[in-house]
């Protein structure tokens, strides 16, 4: 088949449908390695789009490549955890094996190794993603093997299946993980409560969203459901936001690997309430691999009358889609997450409308956390009452955390709401810890101190990620691997975090080489006040909080690095000359300049 | 009771031009019979205007240029060490100006062009007198490398706005320009 | 309640579903802003509008008004925090005024002026920036792009023709992508007469041969701070 015959028979399949724009892409590049001018050119024809509105999406996800980035395209996670875990040093070993600069391609056009933004495995890394494929655990030997098979171009078909394997590591299931729901029961009970009383019951098990924010679910799930639908295309949807973006959070991926069903009877069951007959999963790029599974078990669902038309024997018509992301964190915001849906940039909406109103397609839309899902499934199926007898007042039922970092049993760990965070470290085996950054980048760092403080909406709440710091560990390396993070993925669209991220991260390097000054600390509290009030979305918001906690609780992992208490330069002024000299020969003292004050 | 005034005491001023093309400087001769005026209020230390060539105790220091080579980070740190007030005068001090266009430029190609090539400087070679200041890699606003108290930017910055900056500074104000008188070009 | 709201204490009559902007555009009140134009859908990216509503801070472009709302806009607070967006979007460009032919008559270049930014404050970017001189009437030369997206808007709104679309994401990739092959305006339709040609608040999107038409001295913001011309028929 011919490039344009490829890219036709892709094109067909979703119908030439713009909104389709993500697939279409991703699926092209799969079997075209890139996407070149022309093919972006051939495919904005075809679905009647502006050229430049394709290729704006096409540059805006990491992992659509408008350049050719060689037939291998190896990607190591860049986590904290995975720097703890060692996979600087085995970057540099594959790439020099490969006689490779980072990010950049060899020259016989085979293979490039960068690093992208957390993969998920952090209970497993170092990880790598190899052509978007997911391989756990690297080591020194396993870089050594790959570059061999990178080298004799074997198909990663034929490579070791035991590197792809991904781990549960579940350690401990409270009420969602050791559910005893067979496939159907919540839905069955829905069905036959009704969607009011549906909603009721969720309203009443006082259910609030497990991907962040922590919204009351009823309420929004009750927003959507009296919201009309607008014009011809007038309908109602649920989505499944796993996008499971925030560095150190996996138990979407768990939940999807192992509580399939549960999360799909889940959006069922939304799909009941809110009065929505379609369901979009939203996957995110690095998952890649769960994508046949997730389509078998969907089949299974079809097949058992689970979806479908007739759903149970009942009037109920529900179905469900899935959707890859391609590498941005920012479409787990749930406004960027609808765009991306429509095949555009995740760039996040100007809100109001908010999505229950105006949501995908400009329906109203129910975007909801993955484990929120799941969790409906046990309110339907076993009332709220007994749900709510989980958990704390405010915060009912469980949460999942996903920890990882210095501790001896890293994994899953599901508790009712309300566990301290030491018991957490007592459980996963985490011995002299200094720190446990929650939630993420986005979320809090929690030192010593606040060791007794829960888990809870009205304490700690948190979208699951749980890494645990050492005593050995500094904290000013783990704040700036987070500046780094959000310098990378800010979508770019407003001013104070586009150029903001990219400030803090300057100034974090700044003070890591030694160049700070206290100057630089006070700069950094500057534009966290900016940042934090007049950005457009949460992660400008948010980007500074690391930053901010690790100032406050940390101050001296940064004092230690400070050179003066004057004004520094961020560059080295020697340096800035080398290439003088390297053109001149010349090596004498004046040929020379000094950091610091000069004698 | 206050002291008797006695004759105020004149503040010293310094200035360089660094990567500059001195229009700041003849911008500050601009302000005509003001500078007699001036004359009263200050003195100069190091500047074109002197013969000064070192920076003594100053309580302003008022630079015009970027920074282009090692020469310029020496005299600027000199100045910084020595004012008690550093002002950055006009865009290439501010901005880097013109000669931060080679910013896109590698710096080895441009040598290499400039005194390689036949037809330019070509026979010589790239001169390596250790008397000659080495370039910098890329060419620096001031505020990157000293702390910089005041700005006055412009291409060159209006007489008028020199003198205002500076009356304002004398007389212990912090300065303020109303329209017409804040320019970037 | 009446529909009035309140910007720094003065009373500001407004319409149901007029935004804050919008409401103190029409009375006269300057409320600074560059990604926002009165005739196109609103973008919210600048945030240089950032006003504290009832103590939050919020963007005046895309808030509504509502009756009783106490809007500041013009404190040393908000003015100090748009001063570094300013110096934000200076530094993250190439802008070197005079040599550029929109000095005079940017917005950019006039809102510092009014908020009197002395300096880019932070480290230059001096990031590599295209700039294409193809199409035979219209030079673009993305150094001083500030990503308002109002060309985008222009093309799409105005045109009826798309030649614009935001791409890239992050501070290295975000971009004005033109929509042809090549990348280059003169394999578009691109037209002299378009409004996306006049539209550009920065010395992007420039007319070729024009140059110095009006001497710098007499051009928009010579003769009037910004701030003063708020009710001007915009571009
Ligand atoms: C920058 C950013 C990233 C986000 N990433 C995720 C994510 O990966 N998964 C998720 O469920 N919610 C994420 N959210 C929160 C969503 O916007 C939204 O609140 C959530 O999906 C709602 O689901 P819930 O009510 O079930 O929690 C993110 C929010 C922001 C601002
Ligand atoms: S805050 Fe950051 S991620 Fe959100 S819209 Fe602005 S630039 Fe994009
Ligand atoms: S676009 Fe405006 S601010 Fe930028 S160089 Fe031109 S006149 Fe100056
Ligand atoms: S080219 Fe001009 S109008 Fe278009 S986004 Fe850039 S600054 Fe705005
Ligand atoms: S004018 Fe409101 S964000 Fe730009």
């Amino acid at each position: 088949m011919s490039d344009t015959d490829m890219i036709d028979a892709v094109l067909d399949r979703h119908h030439h449908d713009g909104t389709r724009l993500m697939q279409i892409l991703r699926e092209t590049q799969e079997q075209l390695g890139w996407l070149s001018p022309a093919t972006l050119t051939h495919i904005a024809k075809a679905i009647a789009w502006p050229r430049a509105q394709v290729e704006g999406t096409a540059d805006f996800y990491s992992f659509f490549h408008t350049r050719p980035l060689g037939r291998y395209r190896v990607l190591w996670s860049d986590n904290i955890t995975d720097r703890m875990l060692g996979n600087t040093d085995l970057l540099e070993a594959m790439c020099k094996k490969l006689w490779l600069e980072p990010g950049r391609v060899s020259e016989d056009g085979l293979v490039s190794v960068d690093v992208t933004s957390c993969t998920g495995m952090c209970d497993q890394g170092p990880a790598v993603l190899v052509n978007c494929r997911a391989i756990t655990r690297m080591t020194p030997a396993r870089v050594g093997e790959m570059v061999g098979l990178i080298r004799s171009e074997t198909p990663l078909a034929e490579w070791p299946a035991e590197w792809f394997a991904v781990d549960d590591n579940i350690r401990r299931k409270d009420i969602l993980l050791a559910h005893d729901l067979v496939p159907g029961q919540a839905l069955a009970a829905a069905l036959e409560r009704g969607a009011e009383k549906m909603l009721a019951e969720i309203k009443a098990a006082r259910l609030r969203g497990r991907g962040g924010a922590g919204f009351a679910t009823g309420l929004k799930w009750e927003a959507c459901r009296s919201a009309a639908g607008h014009g011809a295309g007038a309908a109602h949807y649920v989505v499944c936001n796993a996008d499971e973006g925030e560095p150190g959070t996996f138990k979407d991926r768990v939940l999807l690997t192992s509580y399939a069903g549960l999360v799909f009877e889940g959006m069922s069951i939304a799909g009941l309430v809110v009065g929505a007959k379609k369901g979009l999963l939203y996957l995110r790029g690095e998952y890649r691999y769960l994508l046949e599974p997730l389509e078998s078990a969907l089949a299974v669902r079809r097949d058992a009358k689970l979806l479908g038309k007739n759903i149970l024997g009942t009037d109920f018509e529900f179905d469900i889609e899935i959707h890859l992301g391609a590498g941005a964190y920012i479409c787990g915001e749930e406004s960027a997450l609808i765009e991306s849906l429509e095949g555009k940039p995740g760039r996040p909406r100007i809100r109001p409308p908010f999505p229950v109103t105006h949501g995908y397609l400009d329906q109203p839309t129910t975007v909801n956390n993955v484990e929120t899902l799941a969790a409906s499934c046990l309110i339907a199926a076993h009332g709220s009452d007994w749900y709510a007898q989980h958990g704390t007042e405010k915060s009912t039922g469980s949460k999942i955390l996903s920890v990882s970092g210095d501790c001896e049993r890293p994994g899953i760990y599901e508790y009712p709401y309300g566990v301290a965070v030491r018991q957490v470290l007592e459980d996963c085996g985490a011995s002299d810890c200094q720190a446990v950054q929650i939630s993420g980048p986005s979320g809090m760092c929690a030192a010593e101190a606040e060791f007794d403080r829960k888990i809870a909406f009205e304490d700690i709440p948190t979208a699951g990620a749980f890494m645990v710091f050492d005593e050995t560990r500094d904290m000013f390396e783990v704040a700036r691997n987070f500046a780094h993070f959000f310098a990378h993925e800010s979508c770019g669209f407003c001013t104070p975090c586009r150029v903001g991220t990219t400030l803090v991260r300057n100034l974090m390097d700044k003070i890591a080489r030694n160049h700070g000054s206290p100057y630089d600390i006070d700069e950094l509290f500057k534009l966290h006040r900016l940042m934090q009030g007049a950005s457009h979305c949460g992660l400008g918001n948010t980007a500074c909080n690391p930053i901010f906690d690790t100032l406050n609780k940390f101050r001296p992992a940064y004092e230690h690095r400070l050179m003066s208490l004057d004004y520094e330069p961020a560059f080295d002024l020697d340096a800035a000359l080398s290439q003088a000299r390297q053109m001149t020969g010349r090596d004498d003292a004046a040929a020379h300049l000094k950091n610091g004050a000069e004698a | 009771m206050n002291a008797p005034m006695s004759p105020p005491k004149k503040l010293r001023v310094a200035t360089t031009s660094l990567a500059g093309c001195f229009g700041c400087h003849m911008s500050f001769l601009d302000i005509d019979e003001r500078i007699l005026k001036l004359l009263e209020l200050i003195e100069f230390d190091r500047s074109p205007l002197t013969d000064i060539k070192h920076c003594g105790p100053c309580d302003l220091g008022i630079i015009e240029g970027g920074l282009c080579n090692a020469e310029n980070v020496h005299v600027l740190r000199e100045f910084r060490r020595n004012c008690k007030i550093i002002l950055a005068l006009g865009a290439c001090a501010i901005n880097g100006g013109l000669p931060a266009q080679r910013n896109h430029l590698d710096l080895r190609d441009v040598l290499e062009e400039v005194y390689q090539t036949e037809h330019l400087l070509g026979r010589g070679g790239i001169p390596n007198d250790p008397e000659l200041p080495l370039p910098l890699n890329k060419v620096h606003p001031i505020h990157e490398v000293v702390k910089v108290d005041y700005f006055l930017p412009g291409c060159p910055p209006s007489a008028d706005a020199i003198w205002k900056l500076l009356t304002d500074l004398l007389a212990g104000r912090t300065p303020t320009l109303g329209h017409g008188l804040l320019h970037y070009d | 309640m009446n529909n009035t709201f309140q910007l720094d204490g003065e009373e500001i009559p407004f319409t149901p579903g007029q935004t804050i902007m919008q409401a103190a555009t029409a009375h006269g009140s300057y409320i600074p802003h560059l990604c926002w134009h009165p005739d196109f859908s609103v973008h919210g990216s600048c945030k240089l509008c950032t006003v504290k509503v009832n103590g939050r801070f919020g963007s005046s472009c895309t808030m509504e008004a509502q009756p009783g709302m106490e809007v500041e806009n013009r404190t040393a607070e908000l003015d100090d925090k748009r001063r570094t967006l300013l110096q934000m979007l200076f530094v993250e460009g190439n802008h070197f005024c005079p040599s550029c032919e929109k000095s005079g008559d940017c917005k950019l270049q006039a809102t510092a002026y009014e908020l009197k930014m002395m300096s880019p404050h932070f480290d230059m970017f001096y990031p590599d920036r295209p700039v294409d001189a193809s199409h035979p009437d219209i030079l673009l030369d993305f150094n001083r792009c500030i990503m308002c997206g109002l060309c985008v808007a222009a093309s799409r709104e105005a045109d009826g023709k798309n030649i614009f679309a935001m791409g890239g994401r992050g501070l290295l990739g975000r971009r004005v992508h033109v929509s042809s092959e090549s990348g280059k305006l003169a394999d578009t339709d691109f037209a002299a007469t378009d409004r996306a040609a006049s539209i550009c608040p920065v010395g992007v999107i420039l007319s070729k041969r024009r140059g110095f038409v009006v001497p710098i001295g007499r051009r928009t913001y010579d003769l009037a701070p910004i701030s003063a011309q708020v009710t001007e028929k915009a571009p």
